[in-house]
């Protein structure tokens, strides 16, 4: 086994993903408590030409593999797991994202590796540890490995990206790792998102919508106190799952990130997966029932009530 | 087409949580369980696909809390053509000893497809739906949102973020996690859940619950303080409506 740190990056048509230089930069500072170095994972049909955008990493290990055409749910963690078995790593961090959940899970099993989710940190000074979000973000769990090797699916925010992106040697190295795979998902293409009615990422002010708004009905209350800021209303997954509104005004991990001035967010928990979304908001204020919603722990002001309540007094003020 | 939908019991997410008395783990003991969104979301899609091609739906549910068998009655009122729950009084389980259960009770059963939610907010160590096909040697897809039957296989696609989606051909047999239906989850009305009560038409199999997933310990648990950091606005409605005005003006946009 060596002291090493394995982080498996992701790319999607031909560009790294920011949470992959996030990951080196965690990696860098867990590589440094175990004395080791930080090894990169660049997996994919061109993988090749990616090699030198990561310079953060001591190593980049390719496999430029023609059958890993874009993202392969299949063939993937089969590389991954049989790089893991070749370069016995003591830590390997694997992006929690959609193309990290269909690797990390494989991984672990196929190593017989403990995995631990969901992390937000990762610790290596004295013995492997993390801190992991539950239940939505309404539980911070400590976690910690019993023995000396693990995989860890990592949030995005757990370290700057920027730290990840220079101070390594950068050294590149081609691997074959002779993964027999069974064709059994064939990738058919990208598609890019539909331009929607609004762009969400061009407004000063954003009304948000969660699931605390309850029905498709009452979102024309949201729309209208959108209309009367200037702004736009836009929604958590939850919302959008329902049919309530469409995709483009989805904000979040799976939805479009936003800037605004302002982020009035109503009846919205705070989901990691959310906050992904929204955390660079200039003035965040959130409103919810639960006063342990997470969504509190990002805002810069929060009331604790009832949205219905709030908003006719809000659209009362703001009109007049 | 035979469709076996993974149904999960998982704390209400509304709800506010407590720790146990050693603060390693949820206070269990009056805690509300609802089914995961995303398993209704699956259960939605496998609908959806008997709705097209007539394939027959069964869902699965382990025994891990006392909402259990509402949530099977529902899924049954919605379509479902079966519903069996595996074990009984099997108390919080881990994802990986969920996720060893359902593929030994799949494994017999050799359906086409198998459906459950992309996540669940409880999958500390590791996602039922990549360990279930694991556990099979299946193919798996994570994040689907939409499916399609085709000629050998289904067509599925999968966001990736941002809004961008990848198309996918999967062999079957195959494991999908779902992350939302194409649909928003159907309605039912509650007579029709009681009448599928009344009707009993739950299989029932004993399984016992494997040992917690080694090397993994959670030492703590904590709830993150409320309004960490955010300046927290006292007051009715009507003092809160002043105050968010005030913070609309210092930010230029009232």
């Amino acid at each position: 086994m060596s002291d090493n740190v394995l982080v498996i990056t992701e790319h999607l048509e031909g560009e790294p993903t920011e949470i992959s230089f996030e990951l080196i930069a965690l990696g860098r500072r867990l590589a440094a408590d175990l004395g080791g170095q930080v090894e990169v994972l660049v997996a994919g049909d061109g993988a090749a030409a990616m090699a030198d955008r990561f310079g953060g990493a001591d190593t980049v290990l390719v496999v430029d593999d023609a059958r890993l055409d874009g993202f392969d749910p299949e063939g993937h963690p089969r590389v991954a797991a049989a790089v893991v078995e070749a370069r016995n790593p003591k830590v390997v961090l694997v992006p929690y994202t959609s193309e990290g959940m269909d690797v990390a899970s494989e991984l672990a099993a196929r190593t017989d590796l403990p995995l631990v989710s969901y992390c937000k940190d990762v610790r290596a000074a004295d013995g492997l540890a993390a801190t992991c979000q539950l239940y939505a973000g309404k539980i911070e769990a400590d976690v910690e490995v019993e023995g000396d090797r693990a995989v860890f699916a990592v949030l995005s925010g757990a370290a700057p990206a920027a730290d990840g992106m220079s101070g390594g040697a950068g050294a590149v190295e081609t691997v074959d790792v002779g993964v027999d795979l069974p064709g059994r998902v064939q990738a058919l293409g990208f598609t890019q998102p539909e331009a929607g009615d609004v762009d969400i990422t061009a407004q000063d002010v954003l009304v948000v919508v969660g699931r605390g708004i309850e029905s498709e009905d009452n979102i024309a209350e949201a729309e209208e106190l959108a209309e009367a800021l200037g702004g736009a209303v836009a929604a958590s997954r939850p919302v959008v799952d329902q049919g309530w509104l469409p995709k483009t005004r989805q904000v979040g991990k799976s939805g479009l990130t936003v800037k605004p001035k302002v982020y009035l967010a109503l009846g919205v928990s705070g989901a990691p997966e959310h906050v992904e979304g929204m955390r660079d908001a200039a003035t965040i204020i959130a409103v919810n029932t639960d006063p342990q919603a997470p969504i509190f722990g990002v805002a810069h002001y929060g009331w604790v009530g009832d949205l219905f309540d709030l908003v006719p007094e809000l659209l009362e003020r703001v009109e007049s | 087409m035979k469709i076996a939908v993974l149904l999960r019991p998982v704390p209400d997410p509304v709800e506010e949580l407590e720790l146990s008395d050693d603060g390693t783990d949820l206070d269990r003991d009056f805690l509300g369980y609802v089914l995961n969104e995303f398993d209704d979301h699956a259960l939605e899609e496998a609908l959806l696909l008997k709705d097209e091609t007539g394939a027959e739906v069964s869902v699965w549910a382990l025994g891990t809390a006392d909402e259990v068998d509402q949530i099977l009655y529902t899924a049954l009122a919605k379509g479902a053509d079966r519903a069996c729950k595996l074990g009984d009084d099997l108390g919080a389980l881990d994802s990986r000893a969920q996720a060893t259960l359902f593929a030994d009770a799949l494994g017999d059963e050799a359906p086409d497809l198998i459906l459950t939610g992309v996540q669940a907010a409880d999958e500390l160590v590791g996602q039922v739906a990549v360990l279930v096909a694991s556990a099979l040697d299946l193919p798996h897809v994570e994040v689907v949102v939409g499916t399609e039957p085709v000629d050998g296989g289904i067509r599925v696609t999968k966001e990736f973020w941002g809004g961008i989606t990848g198309d996918y051909q999967v062999a079957l047999p195959a494991v999908l996690g779902i992350q939302a239906a194409r649909e928003a989850p159907r309605y039912v009305a509650v007579s029709r859940v009681r009448q599928a009560q009344q009707e009993g038409n739950l299989e029932e199999r004993d399984v016992t619950a494997p040992e917690p997933a080694p090397g993994v310990k959670v030492v703590e648990m904590r709830i993150p303080e409320a309004g960490e950091g955010a300046e927290m606005i006292e007051g009715d409605e009507a003092a809160a409506a002043d105050a968010i005005v005030e913070i609309l003006r210092r930010a230029g946009v009232a």
